[in-house]
């Protein structure tokens, strides 16, 4: 058996002449929570799809706990829990028999079958709302029975897409406290989303750009390797004189407008920075604040698509 | 094949069908309104039918022949008219609506034995009532040719199989016994195609198929647990309509219970599996309800032959209700009805259920494996 959970080589998908799929190659680890990102359209949800056997990639090969996909899709559905980025239980069953329904569908023996939903009713906190109408539960609570419903016959691996969107903050933590708690317990979790405080919290993960991996690795990597160029933030007190001043400075790359002031890409931080202060004395230019600062992912993920967008034009 | 997915999708289309009480209620009030508004319609007897006559011969044997029609409940006889125009005009204005016209050599060619001619001129634009009155005519004079002939002729030639017919099975020739089993057979078609013709179009159209394609659940197992659940509601329905038929509309049943209990699940079995079958080719519901009801409604009112003959019908059609069902139904109803025959007349009826119930699941079955999310 492979040692690899998920496991694509040259995965390919494509709709007509549309490539939404473009030669994709992953692997992750069992235990891992993987993160899927990138911007609408970027080929995620056709990804999981075909991991899940919903789609037949038009070449590459899929493995999936081990197995393949086009090969045994009927094993690989016992081997896994997909939930799908649009809500998918019976809005007209009421939770209890939703969970019954999926219960018998993945084939839950009967001797453990009441275990398991109480299992699911009790980390979806719906034990005392089981026999309410589905149709009836907020966002929240509608995607941890979709979640609960999803890992009632265990799965050793559980594909998640975009299982936070429209929800609220506090909600979303709750959430990801069940992914966690499931990871730790051995599950792996390959989930896609939009949100970057989401991404923190992965151990790895790949940023999809136009069906391609563009960036794979563990967050702290993704920020090193963004990293040949370093960013100050800068705040002063006529931003767009600013802007315009720090145009022909030596060793600036870019600069982008952020919050109440600036990002400024530069070469080399330190002389880069005396540069700065030089010019915008000059210009008489109050500095209140310049100092170097750590990217976010989100910086990271819109220079590396803009990077990317360059290259490819 | 599990049982255990089986039954999981058993249990939960059933609780679909409970929990939209009033698509239930309808499914349910569905065979009382259909039978009563067709049954009536359709059988509306035909008797005391204006009639007008044209005695061209004025022989002994044509005034009996007339006494003959003045005899009958069904006739009624408005005068004698001495043209055609007198009877097109009559029939134009709506006041007979039907001439019978004896022409000249009737006597004489009655005696002959060649075998006499009697026109008839009807009303046609009520196609129903007047092919029934066509029917009574024919068989008043078939009946009175024949006795002419026994009188007259030795030895005596075969009567008239048609007249004798009618008054064997329905002897008190009431066209309810005749179009009411028929139309049981119509409505269950109708109905089961509906009832399943949306289920998996609506999988489509919430979103939960692709759940349910992420699931170890197989095609087959899918159709056999939605087709169980919906074949409870139509056993359901085949029920109210046989109780509506034998009590209301009086039908004699002079058949036998289990051959028609063997029969409607057979039947039932084939269309709501058709229903699945349109179901699975279409992505919306509205679509799937229109395909559904296309291939219900038409086929079964005007190729099952429940009041339209297939025998008259063109070519094209009478070639294409070789393959609907309720055309078999349709006979077997009818055949268990009326004639209250064994398994022994209806069993190559029962054979084309059984290859039609097969072929389809096969191919709905099919259909359902090629499901795919894109
Ligand atoms: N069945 C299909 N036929 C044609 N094009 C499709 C089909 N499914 C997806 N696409 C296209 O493939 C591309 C990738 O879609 P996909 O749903 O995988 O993106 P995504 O990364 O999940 O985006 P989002 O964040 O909006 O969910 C999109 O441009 C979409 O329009
Ligand atoms: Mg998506």
């Amino acid at each position: 058996m492979s040692d690899w959970a998920v496991e694509t080589r040259d995965l390919v998908k494509t709709f007509g002449d549309f490539v939404a799929v473009d030669h994709v190659s992953l692997e992750v680890s069992r235990g891992e929570i993987f993160g899927f990102l990138g911007p609408n359209g970027a080929g995620k949800s056709t990804t999981i799809r075909i991991l899940c056997g919903l789609i037949t990639p038009t070449s590459g090969t899929a493995m999936v706990n081990g197995i393949d996909v086009a090969k045994d899709p009927e094993r690989v559905r016992r081997n896994l829990g997909y939930m799908s980025q649009r809500f998918s239980l019976y809005d007209d069953l009421t939770v209890e028999q939703n969970i019954d329904f999926f219960a018998g569908l993945y084939g839950v023996p009967k001797l453990r079958r009441e275990e398991r939903k109480d299992y699911v009713l009790e980390m979806a906190r719906l034990a005392e709302r089981r026999s309410a109408l589905t149709g009836s539960l907020s966002g929240g609570w509608k995607q941890r029975l979709a979640l609960g419903c999803a890992i009632l016959h265990d799965p050793p691996i559980l594909f998640l897409d975009e299982p936070t969107s429209g929800v609220d903050p506090i909600v979303r933590g709750v959430f990801w406290d069940l992914i966690r708690g499931l990871a730790k317990t051995g599950h792996t979790i390959f989930v896609s989303t939009h949100y970057m405080d989401e991404a923190e919290y992965c151990n790895r993960l790949a940023l999809m750009h136009r069906g391609k991996v563009i960036a794979l690795g563990a967050p702290a990597e993704l920020r090193h390797q963004a990293s040949a160029h370093s960013l100050l933030r800068l705040d002063s007190t006529k931003p767009l004189e600013t802007m315009r001043a720090l145009e022909d400075v030596p060793g600036v790359v870019d600069v982008a407008v952020f919050g109440g002031g600036l990002h400024v890409t530069v070469d080399d931080a330190e002389a880069t920075a005396e540069r700065i202060r030089t010019k915008l004395g000059a210009a008489a230019i109050e500095i209140h604040r310049l100092e170097k600062i750590l990217p976010s992912l989100e910086d990271v993920f819109v220079s590396m698509i803009e990077g990317e967008e360059r290259r490819v034009a | 094949m599990s049982h255990r997915r089986i039954r999981a999708v058993f249990i939960k289309e059933l609780h679909h069908i409970t929990r939209d009480s009033r698509s239930l209620a309808l499914a349910l009030a569905m065979p009382v309104m259909m039978l009563l508004l067709y049954g009536y319609a359709l059988s509306l007897d035909v008797d005391h039918i204006p009639t007008l006559i044209y005695d061209q011969d004025g022989t002994s044997a044509s005034r009996d022949l007339v006494r003959q029609f003045r005899g009958s409940r069904f006739f009624d006889i408005r005068g004698f008219a001495s043209g055609y125009e007198k009877i097109e005009h009559d029939i134009n204005f709506s006041r007979v609506l039907m001439g019978i016209v004896i022409p000249r050599n009737f006597g004489h060619d009655l005696e002959s034995g060649h075998g006499a001619e009697v026109q008839l001129l009807v009303d046609g634009s009520d196609s129903n009532t007047s092919s029934i009155a066509i029917g009574y005519a024919e068989s008043i004079v078939k009946m009175y040719s024949g006795a002419v002939r026994v009188r007259n002729v030795a030895p005596p030639p075969p009567p008239a199989v048609e007249a004798r017919m009618r008054v064997w099975y329905n002897s008190s020739l009431e066209s309810k016994n005749y179009v009411v089993p028929g139309l049981i057979a119509v409505i269950l078609m109708i109905l089961a195609g509906q009832l399943t013709s949306l289920t998996i179009a609506r999988e489509w159209e919430m979103g939960t198929m692709e759940q349910l394609l992420s699931t170890p659940l197989r095609p087959a197992e899918m159709l056999i647990g939605k087709m169980s659940a919906y074949f409870v509601v139509g056993v359901v329905d085949s029920l109210i309509a046989l109780v509506v038929a034998v009590t209301v509309f009086a039908v004699p049943f002079r058949g036998n219970i289990v051959l028609l209990a063997i029969s409607t699940c057979l039947f039932l079995f084939g269309v709501l599996c058709w229903g699945i079958f349109i179901s699975a080719g279409s992505r919306t519901q509205v679509e799937a309800y229109q395909m559904g009801m296309l291939t219900t409604f038409l086929p079964g009112f005007l190729m099952s032959g429940f009041v339209f003959s297939i025998d008259t019908m063109p070519k094209v059609i009478q070639v294409i209700s070789v393959i609907v069902p309720a055309r078999y139904f349709v006979a077997i109803l009818k055949s268990l009805f009326l004639k209250g025959v064994g398994l022994g007349a209806i069993w190559d009826q029962m054979v084309f259920l059984v290859i039609f119930g097969a072929f389809v699941f096969w191919q709905a079955a099919r259909r359902l494996k090629r499901q795919k999310v894109a």
